[in-house]
């Protein structure tokens, strides 16, 4: 079952893919104001200025570089970044896994705490603890990833020093992943006065970026127990002489995820669109950081080669969730 | 058959009118919004962007060393934060506003076509929404305004570029509910034309949940001007912003935090108020649309 | 020899409206017994009682349930998880949505042999298994890893009169097991669940509006209107001689395949205003302040 669905998923996101290169590629043409000339200094020559233009392939027609721009792509090129003279390709692995390990990171955190929310409030239903429940969802749903940087960044790096608020990891240590993945790649080769560096690190982004993510997951996941709850197969586990507890963790909790899972996937894409504020705010090395100066920059061929990795981790994040619901649901399996 | 058909919607309507908790809250908040926004000069106190250095980093009313002149203290120029936030509410009640109804406008066209004409047209439209949110929104949005230029209409531009697909989304899958209802069928029966039918008869059936999506949109818009502003690619930085406010506070975040927090409170009230808003509406307009 | 459930004068309310009335009914151990009425008549909140899962607006305000010697009108949380599933059990009434979709077959079985027998794995799945044979299920093994949306409704309930009988209860409450399910198939379980009804001894309170089924599977019964019992006894004595004229219109309204449809007569409205002027009357009396 599973890879005849992936396949055809795989298959599927082909063309949203080459749309989205496509219209990466014709907005970055459209712009007002030249890239070559920023690049060159006061003194260059139209001559040098038309070479340069030519080196980038500047002077074809859309067309023709756009197939130019494909073929590359295909061959793992996706350009020279202006700034950085460095391949774009280079630049953006270099910075992919940063991105990577705190967004999972997050992702982790919003599902601990918006499973653990949405069944306390389950649990001890008409108590305080489902007020809190709601009240933290009403205002994880109203802050943006961003603010809430911005207010850990205030309380608990300003106001309450205990945590850093910014880079990835304490720089005196001396440590060299050649991963890219430090958290993982220092848990595993033992470093440990690294790995609570870079936990340390992250702890404040991840947050910011998970709770508006655990809020709508609270409260998706709180409605659908509710519903859960209201099912024959509840009354039946009770009829077994299981506990509520019980009841609620397993045999409710279960079903409950599966329509959490459909509503809550758009706001995990979210997440990963919102690193590219959240790490500027905490001066986090990772990917969205480097986007923005590129953006600022106007160095096309970095700002479409992150573009598109961003949408690729996307459509990847699509098929993922695509699966996680067919497991989590028996009835799609066969289907 | 117009008379049962305008009945419905009527029905609708009637619903909403009636506030609840949470419509009271975030048409509260809107009102205030509204009214900084429209008498923002008049309630000022001071020019936003007059600078006086031998009045800087006041602090606010609850301190001990504020002067009374300036109740929200003043940031490291010496401006005054309250008409600042004043002025901000202007520019972000205006994106608000303008980007809602323009993305609500586009996202509203095309969900009907999609919907009820179905077919290529439908497959056409979906496609381009499944491309569209393939981008990550915030990124897209900083590349666009980076792109094509600062300014108010650059904002509004952007939002409504990449959210449409909020709106379309929605619209599509309520308007191929509404297809399949019977006063579609006597519509048609009747010999009204698939246009008329379409926007005389499923669209005001459409409508209150369009009112839900319009003040959710709104709140989505003040987010994404924030970041903009934020990011220092709003509008031109004479304009106090509310985002801008926090990206300058930010830096005297030591010394005088509240430059910082207080807009972030700003933002966050409005957002707050806005989604009670659309949250109210939803709830009410819920078991009527089901019917 | 007392009997293994015995509910003595049980009245029940929900707010300040009277649903059982004084209901008394005694189920010896190993006989099954019939509780019937049109619907709305109480016995599925008798049912409910017995297994301590009323709603929570509905109180007990007078009388009692004894099962086998103990009073469990008011049980605390913790007794009352014991004796479910364990001395009590229970067969529902709709195969199609009162298993868990999830979870496999087996597990929905084990789960709960682990729960009151204390059982580990291996022991749990074999005897899962050898209960799947005893609901007459064939490819024991292959059932015991599928799920519940690829079994048919038959044998759905099957798996479920297989977990009422796991953990070898003495009394289990059926409410209306047959109805959801088509004919052939209801004769089928309506037959399953009187062989092992007698092959292990156990007692059944078998709720049900049908008296078709009553005839077939019950020893004893009773009638109930508005949560007051009509008339009560063995199944043979109430059908040859019904006491009261509800219980012969009743019978009169059942349909029997040696009888034209049209033949089939309602409950005659006399009868029915007699009964509700009785309940009438006995509200009035009762009244709770």
């Amino acid at each position: 079952m599973s890879g005849v669905f992936l396949a055809r998923r795989l298959l599927l996101a082909i063309p949203t893919l080459l749309g989205v290169v496509l219209i990466v590629f014709v907005l970055m043409r459209v712009v007002p104001g030249d890239p070559i000339a920023m690049m060159t200094g006061l003194n260059a020559t139209p001559a040098d200025i038309e070479r340069l233009r030519a080196l980038h392939g500047f002077d074809q027609s859309i067309f023709t570089q756009f197939v130019f721009y494909l073929e590359n792509i295909l061959q793992g090129d996706f350009g020279t970044s202006i700034t950085r003279r460095q391949p774009v390709a280079d630049l953006v692995l270099s910075r992919l896994p940063a991105t990577l390990e705190l967004s999972v990171a997050a992702m982790i955190f919003a599902i601990i705490i918006g499973v653990f929310l949405a069944t306390a409030a389950t649990l001890w239903r008409g108590r305080v603890a489902e007020r809190m429940a709601d009240g933290f969802s009403a205002l994880g749903l109203a802050i943006p990833d961003f603010l809430w940087g911005l207010i850990f960044i205030l309380v608990l790096g300003v106001m309450l020093p205990i945590l850093p608020i910014s880079g990835r990891i304490d720089p005196r240590l001396g440590f060299e992943g050649k991963s890219g993945l430090y958290l993982v790649e220092s848990f595993f080769t033992g470093q440990f006065a690294a790995f609570l560096s870079v936990a340390e690190h992250m702890i404040l982004p991840a947050a910011a970026l998970a709770l508006p993510l655990a809020a709508i997951i609270a409260r998706v996941l709180k409605s659908s127990l509710g519903d859960a709850m209201r099912q024959d197969y509840v009354l039946l586990a009770r009829v077994k002489g299981f506990s509520r507890a019980r009841i609620v963790t397993r045999d409710a909790l279960r079903n409950a995820l599966v329509p959490t899972v459909t509503l809550t996937a758009v706001q995990f894409t979210f997440l990963v669109g919102g690193t590219v504020l959240v790490e500027r705010i905490f001066g986090y090395p990772g990917l969205g950081n480097m986007a923005i100066e590129a953006v600022v920059n106007r160095d096309l061929p970095l700002i479409q080669g992150i573009v598109i990795t961003f949408a690729v981790i996307f459509i990847a994040l699509n098929i993922a969730i695509d699966m996680t619901y067919a497991l989590l649901d028996p009835r799609l399996r066969h289907g | 058959m117009a008379d049962v058909t305008s009945m419905v919607s009527r029905a609708g309507w009637r619903r909403v009118m009636k506030p609840g908790g949470r419509i009271l809250f975030g048409g509260g908040i809107l009102g205030l919004l509204l009214i900084a926004a429209i008498f923002a000069p008049l309630l000022a106190p001071h020019d936003p962007l007059e600078q006086d250095l031998m009045v800087s980093y006041l602090p606010p009313f609850w301190s001990a060393e504020t002067d009374g002149l300036y109740p929200l203290g003043t940031d490291s120029l010496g401006r005054d934060i309250l008409s600042r936030l004043l002025y901000g509410a202007r520019v972000a009640l205006t994106v608000a506003v303008v980007a809602a109804l323009l993305a609500g406008l586009l996202g509203t066209l095309l969900g009907l076509l999609a919907g009820y004409f179905g077919g290529w047209v439908d497959t056409v439209i979906s496609r381009a929404v499944d491309i569209w949110m393939a981008f990550p929104p915030v990124l897209l949005s900083i590349v666009l305004v980076a792109l094509i230029g600062t300014g108010l209409h650059a904002v509004i531009f952007a939002i409504v570029i990449i959210d449409w697909t909020r709106f379309c989304r929605v619209v599509r899958a309520e308007v191929m509910v509404q297809r399949e209802q019977d006063y579609v069928a006597s519509a048609v029966t009747v010999g009204l034309s698939r246009w008329r039918t379409l926007f005389v008869e499923i669209l005001p059936n459409v409508a209150p949940l369009l009112l839900v999506l319009f003040s959710l949109e709104m709140g989505i818009a003040v987010i994404v001007e924030a970041i903009l502003s934020f990011v220092g690619l709003s509008v031109s930085s004479d304009m106090p912003t509310w985002g801008g406010l926090i990206q300058e506070g930010r830096l005297y975040v030591h010394q005088a935090w509240w430059l910082m927090v207080l807009p972030m409170a700003c933002i966050i009230l409005t957002v707050l108020g806005l989604n009670a808003l659309g949250d109210g509406l939803r709830e009410k307009l819920d078991p009527v649309m089901r019917r | 020899m007392s009997p293994l459930l015995d509910i003595d004068r049980l009245r029940l309310v929900i707010g300040r409206q009277p649903v059982l009335r004084d209901v008394s009914l005694q189920v010896p151990a190993g006989s099954v017994h019939g509780l019937v009425g049109e619907s709305g008549a109480g016995k599925t909140m008798i049912a409910k009682a017995v297994l301590g899962i009323q709603p929570g607006v509905a109180e007990i305000i007078s009388g009692g349930i004894t099962f086998d010697g103990r009073d469990i009108t008011h049980l605390n949380d913790r007794a009352r998880r014991a004796l479910m599933g364990r001395g009590i059990s229970m067969i529902p009434q709709d195969p199609m949505t009162a298993l868990n979709p999830v979870f496999r077959i087996g597990s929905q079985i084990t789960d709960v042999l682990r729960l009151h027998l204390g059982l580990n794995r291996r022991a749990a799945v074999a005897r899962a298994g050898e209960l799947l044979h005893e609901v007459h299920i064939r490819n024991v093994e292959r059932v015991m890893r599928q799920y519940p949306h690829e079994l048919s409704g038959g044998m759905r309930q099957r798996v479920l009169i297989a977990i009422a009988f796991a953990c070898r209860p003495k009394l289990i409450v059926a409410d209306e097991p047959s109805t959801a399910l088509d004919v052939t198939v209801q004769r089928q379980v309506l037959a399953l669940i009187k062989e092992l009804q007698a092959h292990e001894g156990t007692a059944v309170l078998f709720v049900t509006h049908d008296l078709g089924v009553v005839a077939k599977v019950c020893d004893t019964m009773t009638v109930l209107h508005s949560g007051r019992v009509i008339e009560e006894g063995s199944v043979t004595d109430c059908f040859a001689r019904p006491a009261h004229a509800y219980t012969r219109a009743l019978m009169a309204a059942t349909p029997r395949y040696d009888r034209p449809a049209d033949a089939l007569l309602p409950v005659p409205q006399a009868v029915t205003d007699d009964l509700l002027s009785a309940t009438a009357a006995w509200d009035e009396q009762h009244a709770t302040a």
